[in-house]
């Protein structure tokens, strides 16, 4: 727990405390379905919280839940203490399908947030946008539209119009989807590092393992619907950390912990 | 290569008309059904047209001819004009807002296939002379076009772009201004297109029944005084008329929408 340690000084914020959560969907026929139920779980400050799932376990859900896009059932959930009422950009969400606006430019898509706010004047957003993007490699690219970029730089983009607004916590609901194989690892490379410069408390989503192991300091396991995060794996991988950590003995140790714990539940099935 | 394909275009736009003009002139002068030998043949028309001394008094040196083309672009503007200002925001919110689409549409599902002809009539009897009465009908047509696809533009937006500006921390407003009207504007012009044509449409309709200038009611009016070349030259008027008014609001569409040009010049590359 070295992130918790070494930022004992500088109060990390965005501390989410879930109670007894529980969602369900109404379906086509009007049956109820139940998505997440009875979902407990604390994801701490300043760490790379990763939830973990098949597609389908509801790990969208939970991530919607703590954006405040939906609302809870039953049950609440406390961000550093207050409870989520709605979305707001303490916590900034970014989505599956990239969610920049076609007709802005990029700089246009950045400062936005600030920008409706009236958290900075236009130039002052300008200026910290140019650095986000000089620093995710896009500043060449700063008054392009979206449509005019590939699929990695619009997901570097997007992590860049979250971070201007210098939230307490970012959401990625399987930011990477989608993308091929390298501009993956690129990615993952270029998150990583951003969180090891800022300690940013993170809620990753994803249903990669290996995307999970390689990122995640804690490595929550979500279950099939209806169910919750039923298993919570540390992730001791010391830090900075580069792709080297995957060949590494502990990774694969940690890696046979997941899949046992996966497909624990998948033995019982069949 | 580009150059070549351009030629190509061209040349075949030539060669449409080429074979339009024969086989109107085939028509009038070979086909032997006496009724398409009262028509004008296109070099009798293209004659009176260029007239400094027209036959039956209409030609482009004319001032009436003029006054007739600006009768009726004004008309088309002002009730195009009309039907965008009134048209748009009421899309807008329908689209945006759920309770003003229940107000709103089960009365335009009813309005709306009224076909622009039968409000003749009505706007004769409550308007005040037959100007505001035609500009009226016109309109109607242009209204109805604009808000549908308003709407549909509104509703295409992705639900997405309305959650994420809604994080960042965005206000109605600021949803309007920056995501809805963008998001929805490649719509709106569609929309914006279809009205024009359709203000064409049912302006012509209205001039005929009751104005007193105007291309539609020279038409009639020509076809009531026996002068058939002027008929064809009005007709083809309209046609150029309304095919600018088009193209101005092409260009000040993919002026709005440069994004939209960019992105898809990129992927075409």
């Amino acid at each position: 727990m070295n992130a918790v340690d070494n930022s004992a000084g500088t109060a990390l914020r965005g501390h989410i405390k879930i109670c007894q959560l529980a969602r369900g969907f109404t379906d086509k026929d009007g049956n109820g379905i139940s998505v997440i139920e009875d979902c407990s779980v604390e994801f701490e400050p300043g760490l790379l919280n990763v939830v973990m799932g098949k597609s389908g376990c509801g790990k969208s859900t939970l991530a919607y839940l703590v954006a405040g896009y939906l609302n809870p059932d039953r049950g609440s959930i406390e961000i550093d203490g207050r409870e989520v009422t709605g979305p707001g950009s303490d916590r900034i969400m970014v989505f599956q399908e990239t969610a920049l606006w076609p007709w802005m430019t990029v700089t246009d898509n950045v400062i936005f947030g600030p920008l409706v706010r009236n958290a900075l004047p236009k130039s002052e957003a300008k200026e910290k946008a140019e650095a986000l993007l000089e620093r995710f490699g896009l500043i060449d690219f700063k008054d392009k539209y979206p449509g005019q970029l590939s699929g990695g730089m619009k997901r570097r983009a997007e992590i860049a119009q979250a971070l201007i607004n210098s939230p307490d916590i970012m959401i990625l609901d399987e930011p990477f989807r989608g993308l091929d194989v390298m501009t993956r690892e690129l990615l993952q490379e270029y998150y990583l590092q951003l969180f090891e410069d800022t300690q940013l408390t993170t809620l990753f989503i994803t249903s990669e393992l290996e995307e999970a192991l390689f990122l995640a300091d804690r490595l929550y396991v979500m279950s099939e619907a209806p169910d919750n995060i039923d298993q919570v794996i540390e992730v001791d991988l010391p830090r900075p950390r580069s792709f080297e950590v995957t060949t590494t003995e502990r990774y694969l140790e940690l890696k046979q912990i997941a899949m046992n714990h996966l497909y624990a539940g998948a033995e019982e099935l069949m | 290569m580009r150059h070549k394909l351009l030629q190509q275009r061209f040349g075949l736009m030539w060669l449409g008309y080429l074979v339009a003009i024969f086989a109107w002139y085939a028509s009038v002068k070979w086909l032997p059904i006496s009724s398409f030998q009262r028509l004008p043949d296109p070099l009798t028309v293209v004659i009176e047209w260029f007239n400094p001394d027209p036959d039956y008094g209409l030609s482009v040196f004319t001032v009436d001819y003029y006054l007739h083309i600006w009768y009726s672009t004004a008309r088309a503007t002002t009730s195009f004009l009309l039907a965008v200002m009134l048209g748009v925001p009421l899309g807008i919110m329908m689209g945006w807002r759920a309770r003003v689409h229940e107000y709103a549409s089960a009365l335009l599902s009813i309005l709306r296939p009224i076909p622009p002809l039968a409000w003749v009539p009505v706007a004769i009897l409550i308007f005040p002379g037959s100007e505001p009465a035609v500009i009226f009908v016109t309109f109607l047509v242009a209204f109805f076009a604009t808000t549908m696809n308003t709407l549909l533009g509104v509703r295409s937006i992705d639900s997405d772009y309305f959650r994420a500006a809604e994080c960042l921390g965005a206000k109605p407003a600021d949803i309007l201004r920056d995501i809805i009207i963008p998001g929805a504007l490649p719509s709106i012009f569609t929309g914006l297109q279809i009205a024009m044509g359709a203000a064409w449409f049912s302006l012509v309709a209205g001039e005929m029944i009751a104005a007193q200038y105007g291309l539609g009611f020279m038409i009639l009016e020509s076809y009531n005084l026996v002068q058939y070349p002027t008929i064809v030259i009005m007709m083809v008027t309209l046609g150029i008329v309304g095919y600018l008014s088009s193209a101005i609001i092409r260009v000040v569409g993919n002026r709005l929408m440069r994004w939209r040009e960019q992105s898809l010049g990129l992927a075409g590359a």
